[in-house]
């Protein structure tokens, strides 16, 4: 019993001193990341040493959590009161967030300056209804990489064009016997599968949606999948696709396991890296490929912003270092991992240097971003679409069926 | 003391615990049911009333039957293995043997760790690509080439009742080592004496003892495992195509990814109420048991 009293006297005293203001002049800012792709946590914390040196009123406490956790940890602790004031989110998110009042409207803080010397299509990232809810922070597509070493060996000239020819590439390299199965993807029931299917369908110029109804089982959206199915049939894709990440696709890419990989920007540098790379050195970088006459490229928008939260009791702290972490200063200081979002910065040596088949590859790539559906349900949508394509993939269902069932479970 | 100062002092004494009880137990499952019947989100405003809908709807759904049953596969199965694993543990960790105190230490360990580390840690061991499982099968020629045990729906959710069963089957050997230090031995030493086979004895002289004890664990883990939700969400997310998706996932996408506060209310109610049935008609059975053991 006297424990028991004890306890509760703790945890009330415990719950009492979280809830008892600061006694200090200084703010203390709360800032939520991801621990996945892009920026790495001791890029995003040296950004913010540096921000806090040149601000020493203000300290930031960071918290990473995998990309899977930072929708939810953000609505969650929306729903209990809040607890952040900034936090990244993804270009799928702001419908959603602005509909429900998680973010606030920050179009009057975005200068001239800003509109102009930040690339057109970072913007469609932050931008709903024709309001900013935020800085783009992180611009990115997922590009084709391949091994150069192994192509060689096959005796292929030049990474594919098409996603046809990229079949047809895998094959040569695995009737060569240098590799079982020469192409690695993230297909695992999560957002990731959504992002690789998503630029798919911009290469077969689908649509997810017409007049807002569900229209990816139609056309360009059926012919991505088919895709898919059939790349995982042949045999030319590493079955275990259906349960890689991006760190495993990054993992099986690294260690030579994979002629081909669909990834993020990220990659580039850390495929190249030779203390944790077998393949540093060898990694080249392309633009996903394209459908003959329909198009050159593909891409999918995966970009993410920054945003001030609603519940923010210091927005005008949160957005001065939402103005410092999206800096062309800082962005070119840090762009080995996440490209930045300012048009100059790709024609600046200092950015390029060292990388410049990656930026000859972003350059193509992020004019050609396709995004994912903007709508509030957007949750529903992917979730759907994620047991499409498993079921596909799967055998369970054809691509034709699990994309008819997708579409009236979407909630749309 | 008259009996009236004895039932008011055993109130006072327990106030203090009913006051917390009552807010934090009590007060979130009154506000859970009236949310039930809204069809409020996670953020923003409190929803319309919309009476029985969203149950309705939930018990409707094939999500809702399709996952009952993966939920009640898992529990079946996994708890199942874990009293037989845990008694039969407790019966070697009860012979006298040198190192047995180190065995009995280290059998506590999966127990002991956070059920996310346990879930990463089997995540590694079934890894594709470079798991210890696929390694250790393929040098011993059982299976020829390395498999994606999470990946495929036959073995996706039997790879999540052995990551499981590793983690939770020491509660149970450490409750029956408990009870079985209570057997008596005069009694097993009499049995050998008559002639008990090991098997025999087990079935008719230390079962009775350990009849009591592991009602207790399996109404626990009967009643934990149903809830199950951390080690599937680290493991496999419900994937692939939801095979391994259990009723607290199902409530968890629906309250907060969909941020359906409403109807995830009513669907965690439910869940409440198919565990609250178990955990009476288990509560029956322990008393009846323990009547019997008497």
């Amino acid at each position: 019993m006297l424990k028991t009293i004890t306890k509760t006297l703790v945890g009330a005293v415990f719950a009492g001193g979280l809830l008892v203001p600061h006694a200090f002049a200084e703010t203390t800012l709360n800032a939520l990341f991801m621990a996945q792709a892009a920026y790495s946590e001791a890029d995003v914390r040296a950004m913010t040493d540096a921000f806090t040196k040149a601000n020493p009123d203000v300290k930031v406490n960071l918290e990473f959590v995998p990309y899977e956790g930072l929708h939810d940890k953000t609505v969650l602790a929306q729903g209990s009161g809040g607890g952040y004031d900034v936090v990244l989110f993804d270009v799928i998110w702001p419908a959603e967030y602005a509909t429900n009042k998680v973010l606030v409207d920050v179009s009057s803080k975005i200068t001239d300056d800003m509109k102009k010397g930040v690339l057109p299509g970072a913007w469609t990232t932050v931008q709903y209804d024709g309001k900013y809810y935020g800085m783009p922070w992180i611009l990115d597509t997922k590009y084709l990489f391949y091994n150069k070493d192994i192509l060689e060996k096959a005796g292929i000239k030049t990474p594919p064009k098409t996603w046809e020819e990229l079949g047809a590439q895998a094959k040569i390299i695995q009737d060569k016997g240098l590799l079982k199965t020469p192409i690695a993807w993230s297909w695992s029931q999560a957002e990731a599968a959504i992002c690789d299917y998503t630029t798919l369908v911009s290469a077969y110029g689908g649509d997810f949606l017409k007049d807002g109804k569900p229209d990816f089982q139609n056309g360009g959206g059926l012919s991505a999948l088919k895709y898919m199915v059939d790349s995982y049939k042949s045999g030319l894709t590493n079955p275990n696709s259906k349960e890689f990440l991006e760190e495993d696709v990054r993992k099986v890419f690294e260690n030579g396991d994979a002629a081909f990989a669909l990834n993020w920007t990220y990659m580039y540098n850390m495929a190249n890296d030779p203390k944790d790379s077998k393949v540093a050195g060898k990694v080249g970088v392309v633009p996903a490929p394209g459908v003959t006459g329909i198009s050159e490229v593909s891409a999918v928008n995966g970009s993410m912003g920054l945003g001030v939260t609603a519940v923010s009791k210091h927005p005008d702290e949160a957005w001065k270092y939402i103005e410092y972490m999206t800096s062309q200063a800082t962005q070119n200081q840090y762009a080995k991992l996440s490209l930045p979002i300012w048009a100059s910065s790709y024609d600046d040596p200092a950015v390029t240097k060292g990388q410049e088949e990656l930026i000859a590859a972003a350059k193509q790539g992020l004019a050609a971003m396709y995004p994912r559906p903007t709508t509030p349900k957007y949750q529903e949508l992917s979730t759907a679409l994620q047991q499409a394509i498993q079921e596909s993939l799967l055998g369970q269902s054809s691509p034709e069926d699990a994309l008819t069932t997708a579409a009236k479970n979407s909630g749309l | 003391m008259s009996s009236t100062w004895m039932t008011t002092r055993a109130w006072l004494l327990m106030l203090p615990l009913l006051v917390v009880m009552v807010a934090v137990i009590g007060w979130p499952l009154v506000d859970t049911v009236g949310l039930s019947f809204t069809d409020a989100k996670l953020v923003g405003t409190g929803g319309n009333y919309v009476g029985f809908d969203n149950y309705t709807n939930m018990l409707s759904s094939s999500n809702f039957s399709r996952t009952l049953v993966t939920t009640t596969l898992f529990a079946v199965i996994s708890v199942a293995a874990e009293m037989v694993i845990g008694v039969l543990a407790a019966l070697l960790l009860n012979q006298q043997f040198h190192g047995r105190a180190i065995l009995r230490a280290l059998m506590i360990l999966p127990w002991a760790l956070p059920t996310v580390v346990n879930a990463t840690l089997w995540r590694l061991i079934y890894n594709p690509e470079y798991g210890a499982l696929n390694a250790a099968l393929t040098q011993l020629n059982l299976i020829d080439a390395y498999r994606s045990w999470l990946g495929e729906p036959g073995t996706a959710l039997v790879a999540l009742i052995v990551a499981d069963c590793w983690k939770n089957f020491p509660l149970v050997a450490l409750i029956a080592l408990a009870a079985l230090q209570a057997v008596p031995r005069d009694i097993t030493a009499a049995s050998l004496v008559d002639g008990a086979g090991p098997f025999n004895r087990f079935r008719f002289v230390i079962l009775p003892y350990l009849a009591g004890p592991l009602m207790v664990a399996l109404v626990l883990r009967t009643i934990e495992a149903f809830k199950v939700f951390d080690i599937i969400w680290v493991m496999t997310r419900g994937g692939p195509a939801n095979s391994t998706r259990t009723l607290s996932i199902l409530v968890y996408q629906e309250a907060f990814s969909f941020q359906r506060a409403g109807s995830g209310a009513s669907l965690a109610l439910i869940v409440t109420l198919l565990v609250t049935v178990l955990a009476v008609a288990y509560a029956a059975l322990v008393r009846k048991t323990a009547g019997s053991a008497a």
